[in-house]
């Protein structure tokens, strides 16, 4: 059998006296599509910044393809092929649509010394991909909230990812949006990226992940088929209240 | 490519411009004055770098100039150096003191950099005060060697010298902002998080950065003293460096290389007129005035202006 691509194994974080991870332990298959959910502060964002290094966990261990990456800096986590969406994008507001691909390209992808023709072909590849490519050369302040979710994405994308993990990228999209970028997100995956889903948009969860855990203070309450997770009575109990 | 052909032929061209003035000019104020302007259009082009581009501000660029300027001195001193020496070896000792600075600080973001640039501009000068090889406080005399002919004076010579220096330090300011190297620096200033996010190793490009800046800084103050056959601490630490230094890229603009030139070029020339026709005194009134104003009223310097200015009329075509 051979080894998940990514394993976490009792993961804790503490801010202070406040818990934020508990030992949280699992698994993830190569090209798994895999929804996290759980009411706000449970947890969600502080596990997927220990795993992309933005945080410094306490106790337990990340792995990537068997490799223990939990002392490693963010950069380099990416370029070992973790990638990231912001729950807020975080565009760099100074450049373009198309520098702020090229900078991923450039740094996460590695392609620093890369001729100006590949690096403006990949950057395009990506872009239309992303539905973005009449707008390589707009300012990001010209840029609708949709198209910064696509922006976000579509510079995830360009470090070369084998894990996307994606942080609330459909909140505030209309429905048509959703699906636009769920048609999108799954076809990453048909590529063989695997992917962390975090979303509120239980649609948008349900109708991707082929796998969900379930996250409520710091702790795993569920782990398994989205529509088992979802009925679960402590799901339920922790949703619904009662 | 071919940018960079027009930008080494210019180079090229106002080196030997300078060459010339040197050779036909007989006004020995000019080359004077001249020496101040193109001193700070190092000094803009080298704070730039790391404050323009990857926005980590330095209040201490006085600091840098200044050690700069007793590096080549204590080398003058100690193995009579030539001045070629005497530069290369204040780049060496800014450029590490940048490097250390930020070795400390830099591991942090926000403003512990900018804070500590303001310690070490004291400490630095405490330091050079009670140093009575280079002179302490009371300061030391450097005398300048004999001229070259083809020269005529040292003044002329250091002019030029300046004028090489200035167009190198250009040059590496642009090479910088075209590259990936300014790319992954304007990330960081957009926003860290992010850039680390999508591969950016934000602490050695921000060191790497500092260190440049530093060097660059040094090597501005470096012939500071044989220009002024003379140096002593208030003024080598004087605190109109580290406020021209950033003051003039902020105004000019600091998103690109040739911003804190136009910046150095109108401020430096204008505290020169100043300083003949009304009084020394009043200079780092003027600059603080403008950048007061610039901060305010144009935070992207006479280049955000003046690209506002093309994107309108080009619009309306």
């Amino acid at each position: 059998m051979s080894v998940a691509l990514l394993q976490i194994d009792a993961l804790s974080k503490r801010f202070g006296g406040f818990t934020a991870l508990a030992e949280v332990s699992f698994d993830v298959a190569s090209g798994q599509r895999l929804g996290i959910i759980g009411p706000n502060g449970s947890g969600k964002t502080t596990l997927i910044n220990c795993v992309c290094g933005a945080l410094r966990h306490d106790h337990g261990s990340v792995r990537l393809n068997g490799a223990d990456i939990g002392r490693l800096p963010t950069y380099q986590r990416t370029r070992l092929g973790i990638a990231r969406s912001f729950q807020i994008p975080r565009p760099f507001h100074s450049m373009s649509v198309a520098e702020n691909i090229a900078v991923a390209l450039e740094y996460g992808a590695g392609q620093r010394w890369a001729n100006a023709v590949t690096t403006r072909s990949a950057s395009t590849e990506v872009l239309e991909r992303m539905g973005l490519a009449a707008k390589a050369e707009a300012p990001i302040g010209s840029l609708t909230q949709v198209d910064l979710r696509r922006l976000e994405l579509a510079r995830a994308l360009a470090t070369q990812p084998r894990l996307l993990i994606l942080d609330e990228v459909m909140a505030g999209l209309s429905s048509a949006e959703v699906d636009a970028m769920l048609d999108a997100i799954a076809g990453l995956n048909r590529d063989g990226i695997t992917i962390i889903m975090i979303e509120h948009i239980m649609r948008a969860i349900m109708g991707f992940s082929e796998r969900v855990i379930c996250l409520d203070a710091g702790n795993i309450v569920a782990d398994g088929e989205p529509a088992s997770v979802i009925n679960s009575a402590t799901v339920q109990r922790i949703y619904l209240g009662g | 490519m071919r940018n960079w052909t027009r930008f080494a032929a210019g180079a090229i061209a106002l080196l030997l411009l300078a060459l010339g003035l040197a050779r036909v000019v007989g006004n020995e104020y000019f080359f004077f004055a001249g020496y101040v302007v193109l001193q700070f259009v190092v000094l803009a082009t080298a704070w730039n770098i790391l404050g323009g581009y990857g926005g980590y501000v330095n209040f201490g660029a006085s600091a840098f100039f200044a050690v700069g300027a007793y590096s080549a001195v204590a080398l003058a001193h100690a193995y009579s150096a030539p001045l070629p020496v005497q530069i290369f070896a204040a780049a060496l000792v800014t450029g590490t003191l940048g490097f250390a600075l930020g070795a400390l600080t830099l591991r942090l973001r926000g403003i512990y950099f900018s804070i500590a640039t303001v310690a070490v501009a004291v400490i630095c000068e405490t330091v050079v005060m009670n140093w009575s090889f280079v002179g302490g406080a009371r300061g030391t005399t450097v005398l300048q060697p004999a001229a070259p002919a083809f020269f005529g004076s040292y003044t002329r010579l250091l002019f030029v010298v300046m004028t090489l220096l200035a167009l190198l330090a250009v040059a590496l300011a642009r090479f910088i902002e075209t590259s990936w190297i300014g790319r992954g620096l304007r990330a960081i200033r957009d926003n860290e998080e992010a850039a680390e996010s999508v591969g950016v190793p934000t602490l050695k490009l921000k060191l790497l950065a500092a260190t440049i800046s530093g060097a660059l800084m040094g090597v501005a103050g470096a012939p500071f003293a044989m220009y002024m056959n003379f140096i002593e601490p208030t003024s080598a630490f004087s605190l109109n460096y580290s406020v021209s230094a950033l003051a003039m890229p902020i105004i000019g603009g600091s998103a690109s290389w040739i911003g804190p030139v136009i910046g150095a070029v109108l401020l430096a020339t204008t505290q020169q007129i100043v300083t003949v026709t009304v009084s020394s005194e009043l200079n780092v009134l003027i600059v603080g005035a403008l950048l007061v104003t610039f901060v305010v009223a144009a935070p992207h310097g006479i280049l955000g202006l003046w690209q506002r200015l093309t994107a309108r009329s080009g619009g309306r075509r």
